[in-house]
Protein backbone atom coordinates (compact mmCIF):
# COMPACT_ATOMS: atom_id res chain seq x y z
CA UNK A 1 0.00 0.00 0.00
CA UNK A 2 2.71 2.56 0.65
CA UNK A 3 4.94 1.08 -2.22
CA UNK A 4 1.56 2.03 -4.30
CA UNK A 5 1.36 5.56 -2.60
CA UNK A 6 4.77 6.28 -3.01
CA UNK A 7 4.49 5.26 -7.27
CA UNK A 8 1.69 7.62 -7.35
CA UNK A 9 3.32 10.09 -5.47
CA UNK A 10 6.57 10.11 -8.13
CA UNK A 11 4.00 10.05 -11.20
CA UNK A 12 2.66 13.42 -9.74
CA UNK A 13 5.32 15.06 -9.99
CA UNK A 14 6.34 13.61 -12.76
CA UNK A 15 3.55 14.82 -14.57
CA UNK A 16 3.68 18.65 -12.41
CA UNK A 17 7.62 18.76 -13.49
CA UNK A 18 6.19 17.87 -17.27
CA UNK A 19 3.54 20.69 -17.24
CA UNK A 20 6.78 23.61 -16.30
CA UNK A 21 9.24 22.17 -18.32
CA UNK A 22 7.14 21.96 -21.59
CA UNK A 23 6.89 18.38 -23.89
CA UNK A 24 9.49 19.07 -25.41
CA UNK A 25 12.13 18.88 -22.74
CA UNK A 26 9.88 16.49 -20.20
CA UNK A 27 6.55 14.72 -21.87
CA UNK A 28 3.72 13.92 -19.70
CA UNK A 29 3.15 10.49 -18.86
CA UNK A 30 0.47 9.58 -21.10
CA UNK A 31 2.52 10.64 -23.99
CA UNK A 32 5.43 8.25 -22.74
CA UNK A 33 2.49 5.41 -22.20
CA UNK A 34 1.76 5.97 -25.85
CA UNK A 35 4.74 5.90 -27.34
CA UNK A 36 5.20 2.45 -25.21
CA UNK A 37 2.04 0.88 -26.51
CA UNK A 38 2.69 2.26 -30.10
CA UNK A 39 6.36 0.30 -29.84
CA UNK A 40 4.57 -3.06 -28.55
CA UNK A 41 2.07 -2.90 -30.84
CA UNK A 42 4.60 -2.69 -33.62
CA UNK A 43 6.61 -5.38 -31.96
CA UNK A 44 10.04 -3.82 -31.56
CA UNK A 45 9.87 -3.10 -27.63
CA UNK A 46 9.48 -6.79 -27.15
CA UNK A 47 12.02 -7.65 -29.75
CA UNK A 48 14.76 -4.92 -28.28
CA UNK A 49 13.82 -6.01 -24.69
CA UNK A 50 14.21 -9.45 -25.67
CA UNK A 51 17.57 -8.78 -27.14
CA UNK A 52 19.16 -7.22 -24.39
CA UNK A 53 17.71 -9.61 -22.19
CA UNK A 54 19.06 -12.65 -23.73
CA UNK A 55 22.90 -10.28 -23.83
CA UNK A 56 22.40 -9.54 -19.74
CA UNK A 57 21.34 -13.65 -19.05
CA UNK A 58 24.36 -14.91 -21.02
CA UNK A 59 26.57 -12.58 -19.91
CA UNK A 60 25.34 -13.39 -16.21
CA UNK A 61 25.46 -16.77 -16.30
CA UNK A 62 28.92 -16.63 -17.65
CA UNK A 63 30.52 -14.16 -15.11
CA UNK A 64 29.23 -15.98 -12.42
CA UNK A 65 29.74 -18.99 -12.97
CA UNK A 66 33.51 -18.22 -13.59
CA UNK A 67 33.77 -15.67 -11.47
CA UNK A 68 32.65 -17.97 -8.70
CA UNK A 69 34.61 -21.13 -9.73
CA UNK A 70 37.72 -18.88 -9.67
CA UNK A 71 36.60 -16.72 -6.12
CA UNK A 72 36.40 -20.32 -4.37
CA UNK A 73 39.77 -21.38 -5.90
CA UNK A 74 41.45 -17.81 -4.58
CA UNK A 75 39.56 -18.07 -1.41
CA UNK A 76 40.81 -22.41 -0.42
CA UNK A 77 44.58 -21.90 -1.95
CA UNK A 78 46.59 -19.58 -0.89
CA UNK A 79 49.04 -20.11 -4.63
CA UNK A 80 45.81 -19.60 -6.86
CA UNK A 81 44.94 -16.08 -4.74
CA UNK A 82 49.11 -14.57 -5.35
CA UNK A 83 48.79 -15.75 -8.75
CA UNK A 84 45.20 -14.54 -9.39
CA UNK A 85 45.47 -11.06 -6.96
CA UNK A 86 47.21 -8.68 -9.37
CA UNK A 87 44.70 -9.58 -12.78
CA UNK A 88 41.62 -9.09 -9.80
CA UNK A 89 43.11 -5.24 -9.04
CA UNK A 90 43.57 -4.49 -12.95
CA UNK A 91 40.08 -5.95 -13.79
CA UNK A 92 38.28 -4.10 -10.81
CA UNK A 93 39.58 -1.11 -12.00
CA UNK A 94 39.29 -0.98 -15.48
CA UNK A 95 36.83 1.13 -16.43
CA UNK A 96 34.01 -0.34 -18.03
CA UNK A 97 34.08 1.54 -21.59
CA UNK A 98 37.73 0.49 -21.82
CA UNK A 99 36.91 -3.21 -21.92
CA UNK A 100 33.79 -2.56 -24.30
CA UNK A 101 35.92 -0.43 -26.66
CA UNK A 102 38.87 -3.08 -26.72
CA UNK A 103 36.46 -5.80 -27.37
CA UNK A 104 34.86 -4.44 -30.61
CA UNK A 105 38.00 -3.30 -31.69
CA UNK A 106 39.83 -7.05 -31.15
CA UNK A 107 36.82 -9.20 -31.92
CA UNK A 108 34.63 -6.43 -34.35
CA UNK A 109 31.07 -5.59 -33.73
CA UNK A 110 29.89 -8.91 -32.41
CA UNK A 111 27.59 -10.28 -30.13
CA UNK A 112 30.35 -12.19 -29.04
CA UNK A 113 32.09 -9.46 -28.86
CA UNK A 114 29.32 -7.21 -27.05
CA UNK A 115 28.81 -10.28 -24.13
CA UNK A 116 32.32 -10.99 -23.38
CA UNK A 117 32.81 -7.46 -22.76
CA UNK A 118 29.66 -7.44 -20.18
CA UNK A 119 30.86 -10.75 -18.40
CA UNK A 120 34.20 -9.48 -18.35
CA UNK A 121 32.97 -6.28 -16.03
CA UNK A 122 30.89 -8.02 -13.56
CA UNK A 123 33.61 -11.57 -13.37
CA UNK A 124 36.29 -9.13 -10.75
CA UNK A 125 33.71 -8.31 -8.53
CA UNK A 126 31.88 -11.87 -8.46
CA UNK A 127 35.32 -13.53 -7.61
CA UNK A 128 35.86 -10.40 -5.05
CA UNK A 129 32.61 -11.97 -3.29
CA UNK A 130 33.26 -15.76 -3.85
CA UNK A 131 37.02 -15.30 -2.18
CA UNK A 132 35.48 -13.53 0.46
CA UNK A 133 32.48 -16.37 1.12
CA UNK A 134 35.64 -19.27 0.67
CA UNK A 135 37.64 -17.58 3.32
CA UNK A 136 35.06 -17.34 6.02
CA UNK A 137 34.55 -21.16 5.81
CA UNK A 138 33.95 -23.09 8.71
CA UNK A 139 37.03 -25.41 9.08
CA UNK A 140 35.53 -27.21 12.00
CA UNK A 141 32.34 -28.11 9.66
CA UNK A 142 35.05 -29.89 7.22
CA UNK A 143 36.66 -31.93 10.38
CA UNK A 144 32.77 -33.31 10.28
CA UNK A 145 33.04 -33.96 6.43
CA UNK A 146 36.66 -35.67 7.03
CA UNK A 147 35.79 -37.31 10.23
CA UNK A 148 32.48 -39.00 9.00
CA UNK A 149 33.76 -39.58 5.41
CA UNK A 150 31.45 -37.88 3.47
CA UNK A 151 32.04 -38.04 -0.21
CA UNK A 152 33.66 -34.90 -1.37
CA UNK A 153 30.41 -33.63 -4.10
CA UNK A 154 28.13 -34.53 -0.68
CA UNK A 155 29.82 -32.12 1.44
CA UNK A 156 30.28 -29.69 -1.71
CA UNK A 157 26.69 -29.82 -1.55
CA UNK A 158 25.38 -29.73 1.58
CA UNK A 159 28.33 -28.70 4.09
CA UNK A 160 30.28 -25.68 1.43
CA UNK A 161 27.40 -24.45 -0.48
CA UNK A 162 25.09 -23.67 1.88
CA UNK A 163 27.78 -21.60 3.50
CA UNK A 164 28.57 -19.67 0.54
CA UNK A 165 24.73 -19.11 -0.66
CA UNK A 166 24.70 -16.09 0.66
CA UNK A 167 27.86 -14.75 -0.66
CA UNK A 168 26.52 -15.97 -4.25
CA UNK A 169 23.08 -14.23 -3.35
CA UNK A 170 24.99 -11.12 -2.88
CA UNK A 171 27.56 -11.26 -5.95
CA UNK A 172 24.30 -12.03 -7.94
CA UNK A 173 22.22 -8.90 -6.60
CA UNK A 174 25.39 -6.60 -7.27
CA UNK A 175 26.24 -8.46 -10.42
CA UNK A 176 22.64 -8.16 -12.11
CA UNK A 177 22.67 -3.93 -11.21
CA UNK A 178 26.10 -3.86 -12.80
CA UNK A 179 25.61 -6.03 -15.95
CA UNK A 180 21.73 -3.74 -16.80
CA UNK A 181 23.52 -0.56 -16.67
CA UNK A 182 26.89 -1.92 -18.97
CA UNK A 183 25.06 -3.97 -21.08
CA UNK A 184 23.50 -0.57 -22.35
CA UNK A 185 26.65 1.05 -23.04
CA UNK A 186 27.74 -1.95 -25.00
CA UNK A 187 24.40 -1.81 -27.32
CA UNK A 188 25.09 1.83 -27.81
CA UNK A 189 28.28 1.06 -29.15
CA UNK A 190 28.21 -1.40 -31.27
CA UNK A 191 24.80 -3.52 -31.51
CA UNK A 192 22.18 -3.22 -34.40
CA UNK A 193 19.41 -3.71 -31.60
CA UNK A 194 18.35 -3.38 -27.65
CA UNK A 195 17.51 -0.57 -25.25
CA UNK A 196 20.60 0.32 -25.18
CA UNK A 197 20.87 0.72 -29.25
CA UNK A 198 17.15 2.37 -29.06
CA UNK A 199 18.34 4.71 -26.44
CA UNK A 200 21.14 5.69 -29.03
CA UNK A 201 18.26 6.35 -31.43
CA UNK A 202 15.87 8.84 -29.12
CA UNK A 203 19.13 10.74 -28.04
CA UNK A 204 20.37 11.22 -31.88
CA UNK A 205 17.15 11.91 -33.04
CA UNK A 206 16.58 14.67 -29.03
CA UNK A 207 12.90 11.68 -29.39
CA UNK A 208 12.66 12.23 -25.46
CA UNK A 209 9.09 10.35 -25.80
CA UNK A 210 11.17 7.31 -27.09
CA UNK A 211 13.68 7.64 -24.80
CA UNK A 212 11.37 7.49 -22.15
CA UNK A 213 9.74 4.88 -22.86
CA UNK A 214 12.38 2.09 -23.41
CA UNK A 215 14.30 3.09 -19.99
CA UNK A 216 10.72 2.92 -18.31
CA UNK A 217 9.90 -0.36 -19.74
CA UNK A 218 13.68 -1.54 -19.37
CA UNK A 219 13.30 -0.64 -15.55
CA UNK A 220 10.05 -2.16 -15.30
CA UNK A 221 11.33 -5.56 -16.71
CA UNK A 222 14.63 -5.39 -14.32
CA UNK A 223 12.10 -4.46 -10.84
CA UNK A 224 10.20 -7.94 -11.54
CA UNK A 225 13.40 -10.09 -12.35
CA UNK A 226 14.59 -8.77 -9.02
CA UNK A 227 11.01 -9.47 -7.06
CA UNK A 228 10.42 -12.77 -8.85
CA UNK A 229 13.89 -14.12 -8.79
CA UNK A 230 16.53 -12.64 -6.89
CA UNK A 231 14.46 -12.06 -3.65
CA UNK A 232 13.11 -15.48 -3.67
CA UNK A 233 16.10 -16.81 -3.63
CA UNK A 234 17.58 -14.98 -1.02
CA UNK A 235 15.19 -15.62 1.11
CA UNK A 236 14.92 -19.25 0.55
CA UNK A 237 18.98 -20.04 0.98
CA UNK A 238 18.43 -18.02 4.37
CA UNK A 239 15.46 -19.55 5.54
CA UNK A 240 17.42 -21.73 8.49
CA UNK A 241 18.94 -18.56 10.32
CA UNK A 242 16.61 -16.38 12.53
CA UNK A 243 14.22 -14.03 10.92
CA UNK A 244 16.57 -10.42 10.66
CA UNK A 245 15.09 -7.46 11.73
CA UNK B 1 40.16 -55.26 15.13
CA UNK B 2 42.35 -52.98 17.10
CA UNK B 3 43.42 -48.97 17.27
CA UNK B 4 47.22 -49.22 18.05
CA UNK B 5 48.11 -45.62 19.02
CA UNK B 6 52.18 -44.56 19.59
CA UNK B 7 52.13 -40.55 19.25
CA UNK B 8 55.72 -39.06 20.16
CA UNK B 9 54.76 -35.69 19.86
CA UNK B 10 52.62 -32.74 18.29
CA UNK B 11 53.42 -29.43 18.32
CA UNK B 12 51.58 -26.13 16.64
CA UNK B 13 52.87 -22.73 15.63
CA UNK B 14 50.99 -19.98 17.39
CA UNK B 15 50.36 -16.52 15.86
CA UNK B 16 53.93 -15.09 17.05
CA UNK B 17 55.65 -17.62 15.59
CA UNK B 18 55.98 -19.43 18.72
CA UNK B 19 56.58 -23.17 18.64
CA UNK B 20 53.44 -24.77 21.26
CA UNK B 21 54.32 -28.55 22.24
CA UNK B 22 50.92 -29.66 22.76
CA UNK B 23 51.16 -33.33 22.81
CA UNK B 24 54.05 -35.53 24.53
CA UNK B 25 54.31 -39.63 24.33
CA UNK B 26 50.88 -41.44 24.06
CA UNK B 27 50.67 -45.16 23.09
CA UNK B 28 48.24 -47.04 23.75
CA UNK B 29 46.11 -49.88 22.20
CA UNK B 30 42.29 -50.34 22.20
CA UNK B 31 40.47 -53.29 21.20
CA UNK B 32 36.95 -53.74 19.98
CA UNK B 33 33.82 -53.43 22.78
CA UNK B 34 36.21 -51.51 24.96
CA UNK B 35 35.45 -48.03 26.12
CA UNK B 36 38.98 -46.63 26.72
CA UNK B 37 38.64 -43.06 28.82
CA UNK B 38 40.81 -40.12 28.59
CA UNK B 39 40.75 -38.03 31.75
CA UNK B 40 43.38 -34.65 32.32
CA UNK B 41 42.54 -31.22 32.88
CA UNK B 42 41.18 -28.67 30.56
CA UNK B 43 43.34 -27.50 27.70
CA UNK B 44 45.90 -30.69 27.86
CA UNK B 45 45.53 -31.69 24.52
CA UNK B 46 42.92 -34.19 24.54
CA UNK B 47 40.92 -32.60 21.65
CA UNK B 48 43.80 -32.32 19.45
CA UNK B 49 44.68 -35.88 20.02
CA UNK B 50 41.06 -37.15 19.29
CA UNK B 51 41.61 -35.20 16.10
CA UNK B 52 44.53 -37.28 15.33
CA UNK B 53 42.72 -40.54 15.74
CA UNK B 54 39.87 -39.32 13.84
CA UNK B 55 41.83 -38.75 10.90
CA UNK B 56 41.26 -35.29 10.96
CA UNK B 57 44.67 -34.16 11.69
CA UNK B 58 47.62 -35.86 9.78
CA UNK B 59 50.42 -33.32 11.21
CA UNK B 60 51.88 -34.75 14.45
CA UNK B 61 54.67 -37.31 15.23
CA UNK B 62 54.45 -41.04 15.74
CA UNK B 63 52.34 -43.88 14.14
CA UNK B 64 48.51 -44.37 14.92
CA UNK B 65 47.03 -47.62 13.32
CA UNK B 66 43.30 -47.20 12.75
CA UNK B 67 41.05 -50.10 12.42
CA UNK B 68 40.44 -50.45 8.74
CA UNK B 69 37.76 -50.66 7.27
CA UNK B 70 35.90 -49.45 10.42
CA UNK B 71 33.55 -47.03 10.38
CA UNK B 72 34.24 -43.89 12.51
CA UNK B 73 31.30 -41.84 14.15
CA UNK B 74 32.34 -38.80 16.17
CA UNK B 75 31.22 -36.62 18.57
CA UNK B 76 32.62 -33.46 18.65
CA UNK B 77 33.00 -30.81 22.13
CA UNK B 78 30.76 -28.19 20.59
CA UNK B 79 27.72 -30.43 18.94
CA UNK B 80 28.50 -29.47 15.19
CA UNK B 81 25.29 -30.05 13.02
CA UNK B 82 25.21 -28.17 9.98
CA UNK B 83 23.02 -25.58 10.89
CA UNK B 84 20.85 -25.62 7.34
CA UNK B 85 20.06 -28.66 7.95
CA UNK B 86 17.29 -30.25 10.04
CA UNK B 87 17.98 -32.51 12.43
CA UNK B 88 16.80 -35.75 10.19
CA UNK B 89 19.15 -34.15 7.75
CA UNK B 90 22.07 -33.83 9.45
CA UNK B 91 21.69 -37.37 10.34
CA UNK B 92 21.05 -38.17 6.93
CA UNK B 93 23.73 -36.38 5.44
CA UNK B 94 26.27 -39.14 6.57
CA UNK B 95 23.82 -42.05 6.83
CA UNK B 96 22.20 -41.28 3.25
CA UNK B 97 20.62 -44.86 3.05
CA UNK B 98 19.61 -45.23 7.07
CA UNK B 99 16.01 -46.99 7.40
CA UNK B 100 13.12 -45.73 8.71
CA UNK B 101 12.99 -48.19 11.55
CA UNK B 102 16.52 -47.29 12.55
CA UNK B 103 16.31 -43.80 12.53
CA UNK B 104 12.94 -43.58 14.68
CA UNK B 105 14.72 -46.50 17.21
CA UNK B 106 17.56 -44.33 17.44
CA UNK B 107 15.77 -40.71 17.98
CA UNK B 108 13.44 -42.90 20.40
CA UNK B 109 16.26 -43.68 22.42
CA UNK B 110 17.60 -40.01 22.62
CA UNK B 111 14.31 -38.50 23.17
CA UNK B 112 14.59 -37.03 19.72
CA UNK B 113 11.34 -37.82 17.80
CA UNK B 114 9.57 -34.28 18.86
CA UNK B 115 12.50 -32.14 17.31
CA UNK B 116 13.16 -34.21 13.75
CA UNK B 117 12.68 -31.38 11.63
CA UNK B 118 13.69 -28.31 14.00
CA UNK B 119 16.91 -26.59 12.87
CA UNK B 120 19.67 -26.77 15.30
CA UNK B 121 19.24 -23.22 15.93
CA UNK B 122 16.11 -24.27 17.55
CA UNK B 123 17.41 -26.58 19.89
CA UNK B 124 18.90 -26.74 23.40
CA UNK B 125 22.30 -27.68 24.08
CA UNK B 126 21.21 -31.01 25.82
CA UNK B 127 19.58 -31.54 22.83
CA UNK B 128 22.11 -30.44 19.98
CA UNK B 129 24.01 -33.13 22.09
CA UNK B 130 21.73 -35.72 21.79
CA UNK B 131 21.76 -35.23 17.83
CA UNK B 132 25.37 -35.21 17.60
CA UNK B 133 25.23 -38.76 19.59
CA UNK B 134 22.72 -39.85 17.42
CA UNK B 135 24.70 -39.16 14.37
CA UNK B 136 27.65 -40.99 15.68
CA UNK B 137 25.42 -43.57 16.52
CA UNK B 138 23.73 -43.51 13.18
CA UNK B 139 26.35 -44.68 11.48
CA UNK B 140 26.77 -48.05 13.43
CA UNK B 141 29.92 -47.05 14.17
CA UNK B 142 32.83 -49.62 14.76
CA UNK B 143 35.44 -46.64 15.97
CA UNK B 144 33.30 -44.01 18.40
CA UNK B 145 35.15 -41.00 19.75
CA UNK B 146 32.86 -39.01 22.03
CA UNK B 147 35.09 -35.60 22.95
CA UNK B 148 33.38 -34.61 26.18
CA UNK B 149 30.00 -35.33 25.13
CA UNK B 150 28.25 -34.35 28.89
CA UNK B 151 30.39 -30.92 29.32
CA UNK B 152 28.24 -27.54 30.36
CA UNK B 153 24.95 -29.88 30.72
CA UNK B 154 23.14 -29.23 34.49
CA UNK B 155 23.88 -32.72 36.63
CA UNK B 156 20.69 -34.46 35.99
CA UNK B 157 20.74 -33.96 32.24
CA UNK B 158 24.36 -35.28 32.32
CA UNK B 159 23.47 -38.62 34.18
CA UNK B 160 20.36 -39.28 31.61
CA UNK B 161 22.75 -38.36 28.91
CA UNK B 162 25.21 -40.95 30.40
CA UNK B 163 23.10 -43.33 30.60
CA UNK B 164 21.79 -43.25 27.30
CA UNK B 165 25.50 -43.52 26.00
CA UNK B 166 26.05 -46.65 28.39
CA UNK B 167 23.03 -48.13 26.37
CA UNK B 168 24.14 -47.16 22.94
CA UNK B 169 27.67 -48.47 23.67
CA UNK B 170 26.70 -51.39 25.63
CA UNK B 171 24.68 -52.71 22.34
CA UNK B 172 27.35 -52.91 20.11
CA UNK B 173 30.93 -54.01 20.01
CA UNK B 174 33.28 -51.18 19.02
CA UNK B 175 36.25 -49.48 19.94
CA UNK B 176 35.09 -46.69 21.96
CA UNK B 177 37.08 -43.26 23.04
CA UNK B 178 35.60 -41.01 25.53
CA UNK B 179 37.25 -37.58 26.75
CA UNK B 180 36.05 -36.20 29.80
CA UNK B 181 37.70 -33.85 33.13
CA UNK B 182 34.80 -35.83 35.28
CA UNK B 183 36.15 -38.49 36.91
CA UNK B 184 32.84 -40.23 37.52
CA UNK B 185 31.64 -40.11 34.26
CA UNK B 186 35.07 -41.90 33.28
CA UNK B 187 34.23 -44.60 36.03
CA UNK B 188 31.26 -45.43 34.98
CA UNK B 189 31.24 -45.67 30.89
CA UNK B 190 34.74 -46.75 30.84
CA UNK B 191 36.45 -49.77 30.98
CA UNK B 192 40.43 -48.54 31.18
CA UNK B 193 41.27 -45.71 31.92
CA UNK B 194 44.04 -43.12 30.95
CA UNK B 195 44.83 -40.46 33.00
CA UNK B 196 46.55 -37.54 31.37
CA UNK B 197 49.51 -34.94 32.65
CA UNK B 198 48.66 -31.14 31.61
CA UNK B 199 50.39 -29.91 28.43
CA UNK B 200 52.24 -31.37 26.56
CA UNK B 201 49.51 -34.36 27.77
CA UNK B 202 51.11 -37.66 28.15
CA UNK B 203 49.75 -40.64 29.76
CA UNK B 204 50.42 -40.76 33.44
CA UNK B 205 48.37 -43.71 34.42
CA UNK B 206 46.54 -46.65 32.52
CA UNK B 207 44.03 -47.81 34.86
CA UNK B 208 41.87 -50.74 33.69
CA UNK B 209 38.26 -51.29 35.68
CA UNK B 210 38.00 -54.77 35.96
CA UNK B 211 34.27 -54.35 37.23
CA UNK B 212 31.59 -55.03 34.42
CA UNK B 213 29.94 -51.66 33.52
CA UNK B 214 26.25 -52.63 34.76
CA UNK B 215 27.63 -54.02 38.35
CA UNK B 216 28.99 -50.68 39.63
CA UNK B 217 26.89 -49.50 42.01
CA UNK B 218 27.61 -46.15 44.08
CA UNK B 219 29.82 -48.22 46.51
CA UNK B 220 31.69 -49.53 43.88
CA UNK B 221 32.44 -46.71 42.03
CA UNK B 222 33.78 -44.87 45.15
CA UNK B 223 36.00 -47.65 45.52
CA UNK B 224 37.47 -47.33 42.34
CA UNK B 225 37.57 -43.61 42.59
CA UNK B 226 39.78 -43.59 46.19
CA UNK B 227 42.07 -46.70 44.21
CA UNK B 228 42.95 -44.40 41.33
CA UNK B 229 43.18 -41.68 44.09
CA UNK B 230 45.55 -43.63 45.62
CA UNK B 231 47.38 -44.71 42.69
CA UNK B 232 47.91 -41.39 41.27
CA UNK B 233 49.10 -39.86 44.43
CA UNK B 234 51.83 -42.65 44.25
CA UNK B 235 52.33 -41.71 41.09
CA UNK B 236 53.40 -38.26 41.56
CA UNK B 237 55.37 -38.94 44.56
CA UNK B 238 57.17 -41.61 42.21
CA UNK B 239 57.89 -38.60 39.97
CA UNK B 240 58.85 -35.98 42.23
CA UNK B 241 61.49 -38.55 43.70
CA UNK B 242 63.02 -39.00 40.47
Amino acid sequence: MVRLLSFLLLLATWWIAAQFAGSAKLPAPPAVLRVILDEAASGALFVNLGATLARVALSFVLAMSLGSAIGYLMGRVRLADRIGDPWLILLLNLPALVVIVLAYIWAGLTEAAAIAAIAVNKLPTAVVTLREGARALDRSLDEIAIAFAIPRLRAFRHVILPQLAPYIAAAARSGLSLVWKIVLVAELLGRPNGVGFEIGVAFQLFDIPLLLAYSLSFAAVVLVIETLLLQPFELRVSRWRPRAA
Amino acid sequence: MQLEVDITGKHFQNAAGERQEVLGRISFSLRAGEVGVFVGPSGCGKSTMLKILAGVDHDYQGRVARPHPARLGMVFQEPRLLPWRSVEDNIRLVVPDIDEAKLSELFAVLELSAHRSHFPGELSLGLARRVALARAFAVQPDFLILDEPLASLDDALAARLREEIAILVGGRSMITLLVTHNLDDAIRLGDRLFLLSARPARILAALPIALPRNERGEAEITAIKAGIARQTKGETTKRDAS
